[in-house]
């Protein structure tokens, strides 16, 4: 498996962390309720999703990479920093 | 105070020569790390090229020769090798002295390709990775810069606790190769 790190080019991933799904964090005073789902509840899907991995073993960006958990195939990488959630 | 001697990286262990690769330690006068402020990355290049002869480099770049070296070091991240910065880089960017911070060695040889190609998972045939280009990826288990330096030179710099396992890993490497003819 390959993720290509918009900074360094197509790497191998094992110079990359996994850290999870890439989410849009709620606002402090968004309630209970939509910082209970950020927190612990989680989608699992069949196609397309979204994850944070670290080029920790690279340029040291996070990124946004978007995979499909049905074909493995890897679509696309941002910088977590310019990626809109 | 104790009387505290002072101690290269690698003391002890350099330099080996085995089969067709070399391996020995450079000593650079000053590391420091170069990080632009946020929109200085111009300004920035245009202090160090008046100052240094070399302007900040691009991703997977280096600027300069064996006297003074930019490399790319990462995300808005690039480590001037030579002298100490010059006194106008403060302006336009955050600098850290990283003198000894850094294991920098320099793998040379008609086998280096080679040696490198059992440790690190990117490509450094000189067809794609010509002389100055340069990658931060990893070294066996270590994260690593890349960089190379000469037709069949690269400069490999690994944080200086790992001194011993870097030369440990080129050396075993060195050997295999070696022994493959
Ligand atoms: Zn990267």
């Amino acid at each position: 498996m390959r993720l290509p790190c918009p900074i360094c080019g197509e790497r191998d991933r094992r110079e990359f962390y996994y850290k999870g799904a890439a989410l849009e964090r709620p606002a402090p005073d968004a309630g209970e309720a939509a910082w209970d789902d950020y927190v612990y509840l989680r989608e699992n899907p069949a196609g397309d999703t979204r994850e944070l991995w670290y080029h920790d073993g690279g340029c040291g960006a996070w990124l946004v990479v978007t995979r499909n958990t049905l074909t493995h195939a890897v679509i696309g990488a941002e910088l977590a920093s310019e990626a809109k959630a | 105070m104790a009387d505290l001697i002072a101690k290269l990286p690698c003391d002890g262990l350099l330099p080996l020569s085995i089969g067709k690769a070399t391996l020995v330690e450079v000593v650079p006068v000053a590391l420091t790390s170069v990080s632009p402020l946020k929109g200085a990355e111009k300004d920035l290049s245009k202090a160090m090229t008046k100052a240094h002869g070399v302007g900040f480099p691009g991703p997977n770049n280096s600027n300069g020769d064996d006297a003074v070296r930019a490399i790319w070091f990462g995300r808005a991240h690039a480590l001037l090798i030579g002298p100490a910065p010059d006194s106008a880089l403060v302006k336009h960017a955050a600098l850290t002295d990283q003198t000894d911070a850094w294991a920098v060695v320099c793998l040379d040889g008609d086998a280096a390709e080679s040696v490198l190609a059992r440790l690190a998972p990117v490509d450094l045939r000189h067809s794609v990775f010509g002389l100055g280009q340069t990658v931060r990826s990893q070294l066996g288990h270590m994260t690593a810069s890349i960089t190379r330096v000469g037709e069949n030179a690269f400069q490999i710099m690994v944080f200086r606790s790992m001194a011993k396992t870097l030369v440990h890993d080129l050396k075993t490497a060195m050997v295999a190769v070696d022994a493959r003819g």
